[in-house]
């Protein structure tokens, strides 16, 4: 387990490395500077900014300079929002986009397998259809057009909840379902065939034989091996909902790391992209990493590659 | 297995119980309220402002809420500059020096506001080292200009505190909107003692300290802004509002939903803008209200392009457009169709027709017969053109009606060509288009603002290659002029000159769309689209 743990942590440096580089250098030929504006600027001041941010040094300058600051996790002082540092931003932000993330994965979580037990439990009659045909809908229909029909339904016609913002716990909820829905319509699709299988398995039969009730049944043994495909699904969902959706903080107005992740792109503010871009990759390998080990902890008999017997 | 299903069961529990607390939710609605003798106002912007410090801001939206927390030596009432933190000014006979007496005032902190301040800001800006993107507004200040380059000192800069009292500001030339200019945030002031202890003071609600007639309470970055009215501001007694909540939310969907679903008080200029597709609606409901702006929406051509090189092609384009039609149905918000090149909304500047007949179909075909005759190309067909636009819907519905109207007018091709704000940026700057769409507002309320950018082919602002020795001389004669009369006369010669020429085609004249509750008062943007917060009232 542990050899496995720093091989994969190697691999997790070699590929933040790759992800770096190719970052630099897809900024470095991107077309646009961070100080651009309808509104020209004197040449005179254009030098001045380029040389403040170190964009007057050479690429390879700039690259050692980047990578060092990587090292030491300093991203520097944001290019668009003046006197404030990718840092700050990035620590302001995350823990919205965490909170919301946490929030929506739990929904997802709790209404996609339930929507999935009540399927496979009653395959071909209606629940099933009817659970079917709800997480059909919510992969189907984008978040966005969800969020716009949630926000004018129950935020305007009905009053209940504020259209937008971030300011307390009735504020997360419609984005978090926003968010919630495709990703429970997933995880109800998974659950529900899986758990098919797990039915005609010959435990299951035996459990039946032996008089045990329909939940009974599935909570005390399919459930637990039908989960494993969830499972596989659970990481990049954590790590995509979490690091914040773009468009749900867009339409929601929630202050998350999701938009900046996006709009320092359009900003050409380098030093966020960097920054946001870093932070995502770590977390999208670390959660990569902790699905695997999750793996063995709930299905024994898979063994991690490289794991001492 | 008790722990797996514990795990389901809490799951659906949470999911189950968010659902329900959601469906019984219930928030209070803001809106301008005078509830327990507060007064409030509840506010949009698109988004976080990228800075709040009056010298580095360079956007509008940085601007509304930087006007509201400082105050300059003037400030703007009806379009015209009056007394502000300065009680009183006399100007020398050639116009050249400034001297203004100071009113008692405190900053947000307590401290007294001073000439020292101003003289400490306005440097502050000019210094090469603070990288101030709006520091050439201050150009007309003596040695300002050789400073922020590197070639001056500060010392030889035109500004100095007197006493603590007295600020004296010697000019390069007589500037007959110098009062408007330091109605502008960059000749705000800054409090020396504050900024020198925290360099970073402007990023955050608790080190900020301003002189103007609202405190920044709180700045949730990217979330929202929360306006006091400060009780230190010299005129607290005449100012309505207590608090004034910004919210910034950049979906335009979401801002109209949040003013219907009455959220906030006021959307629109200068805070964000109406969507498009709202303003049918809005305008059946008689809810939209329109200002006039000294802003324009024009088309750049690139004379350095063979075929834009020639004058008669320039002029065909220019008059083959149906600006009232463009008006009237695409971008729908009663601007008002451009024949020249400065605002009819600049004080007394314009009050001709204008330079061409808008949508000139017959004279714009006898341009295009000339042009193509000196171009060497045969028929109209042969002519194809290249239209540049930044993405957005409103560029394109432009770009897509004008193509319409010259294909189908002039006979000639048109291609579109779309590129992401940056991309488009790079390419404007760089020349590498040959008809690009352009915008302009107004820094301060004068022809010169919108002529000046085109004076030399250098002028980073004129993209379009362009340039006449008679243009630079009429200009140059209007900044020395003490006359206003005849300094009005040079620049109309100037303006005839350069739309005699065309290289540009004025499209139309901008407006501020706003909408407002029935219980606001006095919230109008002014034609540079300001609003002076301090005067607004609820009902």
């Amino acid at each position: 387990m542990l050899n496995f743990i720093l091989k994969r942590l190697v691999y997790i440096v070699i590929a933040m490395y790759l992800i770096i580089t190719a970052t630099f250098f897809l900024m470095q030929l991107a077309p646009g500077s961070p100080f651009a504006s309808e509104r020209e600027l004197p040449p005179a001041i254009e030098e001045q900014l380029n040389a403040k941010y170190g964009l007057d040094n050479p690429w390879y300058i700039q690259y050692k300079d980047y990578l060092l600051d990587t090292i030491t996790f300093d991203f520097g002082e944001s290019m668009k929002y003046k006197g404030r540092s990718t840092n700050d931003i990035i620590s302001e932000s995350f823990p919205v986009s965490l909170a919301l993330g946490i929030e929506a994965m739990i929904l997802a979580i709790g209404l996609g397998i339930l929507l999935g037990v009540i399927s496979a439990l009653y395959h071909n009659k209606w629940p099933d259809y009817l659970s079917t045909i709800i997480a059909i809908l919510g992969i189907s229909v984008p978040s966005f057009i969800l969020a716009g029909l949630l926000q004018y339904y129950l935020s305007f016609r009905a009053g209940w909840f504020p259209v937008s913002g971030w300011k307390g716990f009735s504020y997360t909820l419609l984005p978090a379902i926003a968010i919630a829905v495709t990703h429970a319509g997933f995880i109800a699709k998974l659950t529900r065939s899986s758990m098919l299988e797990q039915n005609n398995s010959e435990y299951v039969k035996l459990a039946r034989a032996k008089g045990l009730g329909k939940w009974k049944i599935v909570f005390k043994h399919s459930l637990r091996n039908a989960l494993l495909p969830v499972v596989t699904y659970l990481g990049p969902l954590f790590a995509g909902v979490i690091t914040g959706s773009f468009v749900i903080e867009q339409i929601f107005a929630v202050p998350g790391l999701g938009r900046h992740f996006v709009t320092s792109i359009t900003n050409r503010d380098y030093t966020v992209i960097m920054g946001t871009t870093v932070f995502y990759s770590l977390i999208l390998l670390v959660a990569v990493l902790i699905v695997d080990i999750l793996y063995s902890v709930i299905d024994p008999r898979i063994k991690l590659k490289g794991a001492k017997k | 297995m008790k722990r797996n299903k514990k795990v389901v069961l809490t799951a659906t529990a949470l999911s189950l119980s968010a659902i329900l607390a959601a469906c019984g939710g219930d928030e209070e609605k803001n809106t301008a309220s005078t509830g327990d003798g507060e007064k409030e106002l509840n506010l949009l912007i698109p988004s976080e402002p990228p800075s709040l410090h009056p010298q580095l801001a360079s956007d509008t939206t940085s601007g509304a809420i930087i006007e509201s927390a400082f105050e300059g030596l003037t400030t703007m009432v009806d379009g015209e500059p009056v007394l502000a933190a300065a009680k009183d000014y006399v100007v020398s006979d050639d116009l050249l020096t400034y001297t203004f007496t100071l009113r008692d005032a405190q900053w947000s902190n307590g401290d007294n506001v001073t000439a020292q301040d101003f003289e400490y800001a306005w440097k502050w800006a000019l210094n090469p080292e603070n990288a101030s993107e709006y520091s050439t507004i201050l150009y007309p200040i003596k040695g300002a200009e050789s400073y922020n380059t590197g070639a001056g000192t500060a010392e030889e800069v035109g500004v100095k505190a007197i006493d603590e009292k007295t600020l004296e500001v010697t000019l390069n030339a007589p500037t007959p909107y110098f009062l408007e200019l330091t109605a502008f945030k960059t000749f705000f002031p800054i409090n020396k003692a504050n900024a020198e202890a925290n360099p970073t003071w402007y990023a955050e609600a608790d080190s900020y300290v301003g002189n103007g007639a609202y405190t920044l309470a709180t700045w949730n970055h990217s979330g929202d802004i929360v306006l006091e009215k400060s009780e230190t501001y010299w005129d607290a007694k005449n100012v309505n509002i207590d608090t004034v909540n910004i919210a910034m939310v950049e979906s335009e969907t979401t801002q109209m939903t949040m003013y219907d679903a009455g959220e906030v008080d006021y959307l629109g200029a200068p805070y964000g803008s109406i969507s498009l597709d709202a303003i049918d609606r809005l305008k059946s409901e008689d809810k939209l209200n329109v200002s006039n702006q000294a802003g324009i929406y024009w088309y750049k051509f690139n004379t350095k392009d063979p075929v834009m090189q020639n004058e008669n092609i320039r002029k065909a384009l220019a008059l083959a457009i149906d600006r009232e039609g463009l008006i009237k149905n695409i971008v729908k918000g009663e601007q008002e169709p451009a024949l020249g090149m400065v605002p009819n909304s600049v004080d007394g500047f314009s009050e001709d027709d204008g330079y061409f007949k808008d949508a000139d179909y017959e004279q714009a075909k006898k341009y295009l017969d000339a042009g193509l005759k000196e171009l060497g190309i045969a028929s109209a067909a042969d002519l194809e053109v290249k239209v540049s636009y930044n993405t957005s819907e409103a560029h394109s519905a432009i770009a897509q009606f004008i193509q319409q109207g010259w294909t189908d007018k002039l006979g000639i091709s048109v291609k579109l060509d779309n590129a992401e704000w940056q991309v488009y940026l790079d390419k404007i700057s760089n020349g590498d288009f040959q008809i690009g769409r352009l915008g302009w507002g107004a820094d301060y309320n004068d022809a010169y603002s919108f002529l000046e950018m085109y004076n030399s082919a250098a002028n980073g602002n004129n993209q379009t290659g362009w340039s006449s020795d008679e243009y630079t001389k009429l200009l140059n004669e209007s900044v020395v002029e003490t006359d206003p009369t005849k300094r009005t006369e040079k620049l109309l010669a100037a303006e005839a000159v350069i739309m005699d020429d065309m290289p540009v085609a004025p499209i139309y004249y901008n407006t501020n769309l706003f909408i407002e509750s029935d219980s606001i008062e006095n919230m109008v943007p002014d034609a540079l689209g300001n609003i002076n917060l301090k005067y607004v009232d609820v009902k």
